[in-house]
């Protein structure tokens, strides 16, 4: 969509010097929208916090949460979280309307709120919500938003530096908003740490109304069916991960990686080429289309480590490759490589790691 | 009933290639394709149309060889093709780019009716950040579906449309009121193989090309590279981590014994987790 993210590095914008106009100079502070949904904060709102804080702290100025729903405990314990993960102050916007998140009262009350406390960074997660929201934000705005970031600093001049894989497999570029303020950025899940949680840490917090009536709110929400037990959706927080790429060569060998995580009580999933091919279903592709992972330990099977594989899964502590060529860019950033080919190593490092286990329990 | 569809001409994501010491992307000679997100909303334009009559226009802001693009998009059964080509939208971010979309479909509106729905992929394969869509229904006032995986129903009477929501928990069923943006999730449909009349009529069907003057563009410094909030400050690509991979390596080539190596190896770098799966295994 962007055609810029496809425009070579040194074309003329790159040094195109731009001003930050006298109106915008007011704008300060650091903002994280907080998703809160069915009752429950979306975890990248808490891993926002913890990259806000170093924003803010490196511009020395203020992190606040956003908090928009209804029911005004439930909003004031959230903003009790925000503040033990970091916030210094939470806005809180209670009202029914607000209930489930639809676009249209979010994009209104985010937008009053930006143009009466007028934050100079505002951050989101690259969320189904999210990604809704922060689009319509920005465009109502004006302003600049760098979706899906992998790294998030702030350069000499106050500026924000969001930098996100672009186009082409090999390439991360660094993104700014000069002249418009606030600068947005989206972030997927699991991209940033989970901070630690500081108890007693407290805030501030603001109260904002605005004036939404359900009559004037086009679409309607008739019903919600939420995801049952969804085994996928826990593939983002699993501590083992097995991968299969193309390496794998048939849709029957994806199997082999299944029986490895098996054995090790993981998770498993595949490149995104497997999804296309249709080999696995789409929730479980690694990678900035896909999942991002942390796990304690990563093996990748027959994967080359595209850029869009790596951002996925550099998270995780122990990253293992398995691939027959020594020149695959994986083995850049695998800890432990070993060039072999996946379909038979899989099997024997699956019956070799049941063994391990099993004599252990005889034993033990 | 009138329905738009954008779709962008993007090239084959693995065909792209880096140049090794420039940093720059090589296109030339990489074939180009319809955005595979947007085929999913051309074909829910084409089941509604065969459904409720009407039209669907497709359209798109791209080079003049985007063309292809739209052609393609003919032989699948849509009515006719608009192509926005002009330089002066050369280097536009997300919102430039949503200005100069929303500017064509007022455009086509006027010549051919205004649209109740307007589909936009989901994201690109290129860009990937999925702005441009609720970019253009702000800009336009229409009611934003995204993560659309079905519409259940329409009514062009009272003007309603029922769909399912892929939101991020679950299933939100929603109901709206038409004029309305949609995208569609990937794997909602799958597009059908025009017939050959289409093929036929698309060879020979004129696209229709406008210029930012025959579209009117009110402020043509809020397009390109001017009118784009973001820059692009630096392309880069990644370092590779200090020490490479530790590679481990047998004399023994068997699976059995990469194996064995391959496990010790793991569990000397990470002893903590060899004691949890020993204790996890022990607890079964
Ligand atoms: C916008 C965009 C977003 C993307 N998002 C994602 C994403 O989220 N996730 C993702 O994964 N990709 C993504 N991609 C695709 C990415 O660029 C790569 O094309 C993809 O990751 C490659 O998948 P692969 O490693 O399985 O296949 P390949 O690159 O084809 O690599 C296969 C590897 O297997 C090795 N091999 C072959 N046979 C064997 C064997 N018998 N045993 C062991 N090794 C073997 C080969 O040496 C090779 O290294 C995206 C691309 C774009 C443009």
């Amino acid at each position: 969509m962007s055609n810029q993210t496809s425009r070579p590095a040194g074309s003329g914008r790159a040094n195109m010097k731009r001003e930050l106009p006298e109106h915008f100079r007011s704008y300060k502070h650091v903002w994280v929208f907080i998703e809160f949904e069915h009752g429950r904060i979306h975890p990248v709102s808490l891993e926002l916090l913890g990259e806000g804080r170093k924003l803010a702290d490196k511009l020395e100025v203020e992190l606040a949460a956003v908090i928009a729903g209804s029911g005004h405990d439930a909003l004031e314990e959230v903003a009790g979280t925000t503040f033990s993960y970091g916030a210094d102050l939470a806005y809180i916007i209670d009202n029914p309307v607000l209930a489930d998140y639809r676009n249209e009262p979010y994009t209104r009350v985010m937008t009053a709120l930006v143009e009466k406390y007028q934050p100079e960074i505002m951050l989101l997660g690259a969320t189904v919500l999210g990604r809704d929201l922060a689009g319509a934000v920005a465009t109502t705005l004006k302003t600049g938003l760098t979706a899906d970031c992998t790294e998030l600093a702030i350069d000499g001049e106050r500026s924000l530096a969001a930098t996100r894989p672009t186009f082409g497999g090999s390439l991360l570029c660094t993104i700014h908003t000069l002249n418009y303020r606030p600068q947005m950025a989206t972030v997927r899940p699991r991209v940033m740490a989970m901070p630690v949680a500081q108890e007693g840490r407290s805030g501030r917090i603001v109260e904002f109304t605005v004036d939404l009536k359900e009559e004037d709110i086009i679409t309607k929400v008739l019903d919600f069916l939420p995801d049952t037990a969804n085994e996928a959706a826990q593939l983002a927080f699993a501590d083992i991960v097995v991968a299969g790429g193309i390496g794998l060569r048939t849709s029957e060998n994806v199997q082999l990686v299944r029986d490895l995580a098996n054995a090790l009580g993981g998770d498993w999933g595949g490149s995104r080429p497997l999804v296309q091919k249709g080999w696995i279903p789409a929730e479980r592709q690694i990678g900035q289309t896909g999942k991002t992972i942390r796990p304690r330990l990563y093996i990748a099977a027959g994967i080359s480590g595209a850029i869009q594989h790596r951002v996925g899964v550099e998270g995780a502590d122990l990253i293992v490759a398995i691939n027959t060529d020594p020149q695959a860019p994986i083995f850049d950033f695998a800890h432990v490589g070993i060039t072999a080919d996946a379909i038979t190593l899989l099997p024997a490092l699956t019956n070799a790691f049941r063994q391990r286990l099993s004599v252990n329990r005889l034993a033990g | 009933m009138q329905i738009f569809v954008c779709i962008k001409q993007v090239p084959d994501s693995g065909q792209i290639r880096v140049h090794p010491v420039t940093n720059t992307i090589m296109r030339q000679g990489v074939p180009t394709i319809i955005n595979p997100y947007d085929l999913f909303g051309l074909e829910q334009a084409l089941r509604l149309r065969d459904r409720f009559g009407g039209e669907v226009t497709v359209m798109t802001m791209g080079p003049p060889m985007a063309v292809d693009s739209l052609r393609k998009a003919l032989t699948y059964g849509a009515d006719r093709a608009v192509l926005l080509t002009d330089r002066v939208f050369a280097g536009s971010d997300t919102l430039a780019t949503s200005y100069a979309l929303s500017n064509l479909i007022l455009k086509a509106g006027e010549t051919w009716g205004a649209p109740d729905i307007v589909f936009c992929g989901k994201q690109t394969i290129d860009g990937d950040t999925a702005q441009v869509g609720p970019g253009i229904a702000r800009r336009l006032g229409l009611s934003q579906l995204t993560y659309v995986s079905g519409i259940d129903d329409m009514d062009l009477t009272d003007r309603q449309i029922l769909v399912r929501r892929r939101g991020d928990h679950g299933v939100q069923v929603l109901r709206s009121q038409l004029p309305v943006m949609v995208t569609m999730m990937e794997g909602s449909n799958e597009i059908r193989r025009g017939t050959q009349a289409d093929a036929l009529r698309a060879a020979r069907a004129e696209v229709v090309k406008w210029n930012a003057a025959t579209v009117g563009i009110p402020d043509v410094s809020l397009c390109g590279l001017r009118g784009s909030p973001t820059v692009v400050k630096k392309v880069f690509a990644p370092t590779a981590r200090e020490e490479k991979a530790e590679m481990v390596a047998t004399t023994d080539q068997s699976p059995v014994a990469m194996a064995d190596a391959l496990i010790n190896q793991i569990f000397t770098r990470q002893p903590a987790l060899q004691d949890d799966l020993l204790r996890q295994a022990a607890g079964h």
